[in-house]
């Protein structure tokens, strides 16, 4: 395939695609519905390029085996959907622990339960946020068009190897779904990311070394190290500890060490915020149906304006700040009862009115009904 | 610490060193005086050494329990993971690093309740890795609950009027599962257990050993079975034949190593089979259906 000749892709196979060109080695996966084609393009592609594919037996087990491929050195990925996403929880805060590197696929459809497993839905932003037990670190990246699919999942590799940390896409069904017309780039190997890997002695090693950038440099194994590295809360040697100075030390870094990365990972769209006196705020499909609101009110001369996180956790709360500098009132359209909205009333509610707009029948959000949500305010 | 000998300054007697196989900086242990699990690591550091392997490419994994916690001990690249699931991440570690030998120390809640699934699909898809199945019947990390083989009428905290349930054979279960190396010792015999988990771990394919070992400090103390050596020599009259009779009927044998081996199946390893198809499929120039 001609990687300069646009192509027309569903996002899921956009995904798999993007997940090949970053140098994703191992793939383990369990069928699930609106995820399943990321497998199977996975299964067909990754032989190709010397990686592994595998079924596991159970969304656990796909997780699990991410991480372990990961602890050996692979760039590893899943993919799921939201009754799998929660399974795949306990494990995901096992990658965050022992700060495994992996892509972990969520195209989300409608819950609670099996839902709806054909319908979009947004209803997983909370899940992929919190959804481990524990403080867990996490990124999370929201696409909203089949080439964003296709660009971030390969920013999504990147990350998840320079940060040592799980980064979770969080993909609407009907981007996975959807066809559109992609130019293929190929990634250098800046922009694939490389993991910092462990270099130097072997005496007195510390594998989970609180280091100036918070990243801790992995011992591979077969290098020499032999280093343990466990779920249980641990110090810099990688051995259990409930030392409290200890543990509040190696938390502090953990979590840090996101915050400390912010600028390689925040990422978001303004369209139109400079002068806008009222701001959407919105994520994947429903932010396009939200730029198709704003752009109709401004012709009505409605000063409108559009905030798209890309990177929706950590949230990128300067930048929306930033965004709502002029605006009174907030609106957060969504499909789901209402989650975006609540980090969005944390950053921006002190002294504007947010508004909520939710679907929760398994439709995405309409222009429309973001257009009346603007005039309402307006008025 | 209390008054312990250095053990680095302790005789040695020029064969097998456990002392070369350990992280001493983690002495003194964590498990219970009497436990069987600490006899059952030294049989397979053992066969490890004997074997000749290499502690570099070595990965050890395990899960949750008294089990869990033994591979922290053992010298080489070692990864405490979630319960249960010791088995699903040494399948994604393994297929990852075909170069490392790679060995998953799991109990019997590990792998036959929580991770009983793990289990099952691990014997079918017969990947090149040996799991060490330490079986004391019991859950000791959280205090004496019963587990899918507490022997009958045990008492447990979770069976206050003795266990009704029937036991699980593992190794029943994974020579159905379609693993292709099978093998069961008790504690008792520790050289046979280490040279039935030396063919264990040569084997090429997955093999499984469970390990009859005994908690003495919270089953055997809840049961009246004895004092450790008392509970130790019980393995030798077959103190759980309802379960386990195809192993201790005889227990001492003049054969040691290959009655222990349960079954043998002669089928290709997952990985081969996989990079066969791959390379069959792209010579015929397919791309796959």
């Amino acid at each position: 395939m001609n990687t300069q000749t646009p192509v027309n892709l569903q996002g899921n196979h956009a995904c798999a695609l993007g997940a090949i060109a970053a140098g994703c080695t191992f793939y383990a996966g369990y069928p699930i519905t609106p995820s399943s084609e990321i497998a199977e393009h996975m299964a067909r592609e990754l032989p190709k390029v010397g990686g592994v594919f595998i079924q596991m037996e159970d969304e656990i087990a796909s997780m699990a085996a991410v991480t372990g491929a990961s602890m050996g050195g692979a760039r590893a990925m899943t993919a799921t959907s939201g009754p799998g996403f929660s399974l795949k929880q306990e494990n995901l805060g096992l990658a965050a622990m022992m700060e495994a590197p992996c892509v972990v696929v969520d195209v989300m459809r409608g819950g609670p339960s099996t839902g709806m497993p054909t319908r979009p839905s947004q209803s997983d932003v909370m899940q992929a946020r919190w959804g481990s037990h524990g403080d867990r670190p996490v990124i999370a990246i929201a696409p909203a068009s089949v080439p964003e699919v296709y660009a971030e999942t390969i920013r999504a590799f990147s990350l998840a190897e320079r940060l040592r940390t799980p980064v979770i896409l969080l993909v609407d069904e009907v981007i996975g779904h959807l066809v559109e017309t992609v130019t293929l780039h190929e990634p250098d190997e800046a922009e694939k990311g490389a993991r910092k890997w462990a270099e130097g002695s072997r005496e007195g090693f510390l594998p989970y070394a609180i280091t100036e950038d918070g990243i801790p440099p992995m011992p591979r194994p077969g290098d020499g190290y032999r280093a343990h590295a466990t779920g249980l809360t641990h110090g810099e040697n990688g051995f259990p500890t409930q030392k409290p100075e200890e543990v509040a030390r190696v938390m502090n870094r953990l979590l840090g060490k996101i915050e400390k990365h912010r600028d390689i990972i925040d990422k978001w769209e303004c369209v139109d915020c400079e002068d806008a006196e009222i701001l959407v705020v919105a994520i994947g499909i429903s932010a396009r149906a939200a730029r198709a609101a704003v752009r109709e009110a401004r012709s009505r001369g409605i000063p409108a304006g559009l905030f798209r996180p890309i990177t929706l956790w950590p949230f990128p709360e300067e930048a929306a700040k930033r965004a709502a500098a002029n605006a009174r009132t907030v609106i957060v359209p969504e499909m789901n009862a209402g989650q975006l909205v609540l980090e969005v009333e944390r950053v921006l509610g002190c002294g504007r009115n947010v508004r909520p707009v939710n679907r929760i029948d398994g439709e995405p959000v309409a222009p429309a009904e973001i257009l009346q949500a603007i005039e309402e305010a307006k008025a | 610490m209390n008054e312990r000998a250095d053990p680095q300054k302790l005789p040695r007697d020029g064969s097998f060193e456990i002392r070369d196989w350990l992280r001493l900086e983690l002495m003194p242990h964590f498990m219970c005086p009497g436990c069987g699990h600490g006899i059952a690591l030294r049989a397979l550091l053992w066969a490890l050494d004997e074997l000749g392997i290499d502690k570099d490419k070595l990965a050890v994994v395990s899960g949750i329990g008294c089990s869990g916690r033994t591979a922290a001990y053992i010298d080489a690249n070692t990864f405490h993971v979630t319960h249960g699931r010791p088995l699903a991440f040494a399948t994604g570690l393994k297929l990852a690093r075909p170069d490392l030998t790679v060995i998953v120390i799991s109990g019997d809640g590990d792998s036959l309740a929580i991770g009983g699934n793990h289990f099952l699909h691990a014997c079918r898809r017969n990947l090149d890795m040996t799991l060490i199945l330490l079986n004391n019947e019991i859950y000791g990390m959280t205090g004496g609950q019963v587990s899918p083989t507490t022997t009958a009428d045990r008492f447990t905290t979770t069976t206050p009027f003795g266990n009704n349930e029937p036991v699980f054979d593992a190794c029943e279960v994974a020579k159905a599962a379609g693993a292709t190396f099978v093998g069961r010792e008790a504690t008792l015999q520790t050289p046979n257990l280490k040279d039935l988990l030396k063919h264990a771990v040569a084997h090429h394919g997955f093999s499984m050993v469970e390990v009859i070992s005994d908690c003495t400090e919270i089953y055997g103390r809840k049961n009246d079975l004895g004092n450790s050596p008392e509970m130790i020599l019980a393995q030798k009259s077959g103190m759980r034949p309802e379960a386990y009779r195809n192993t201790v009927d005889q227990p001492f044998r003049p054969n040691p190593f290959r009655t222990g081996v349960l079954h043998r199946g002669d089928r290709q390893e997952y990985l081969d089979a996989y990079r066969a198809r791959v390379q069959a499929v792209q010579a015929a120039k397919g791309g796959g259906k």
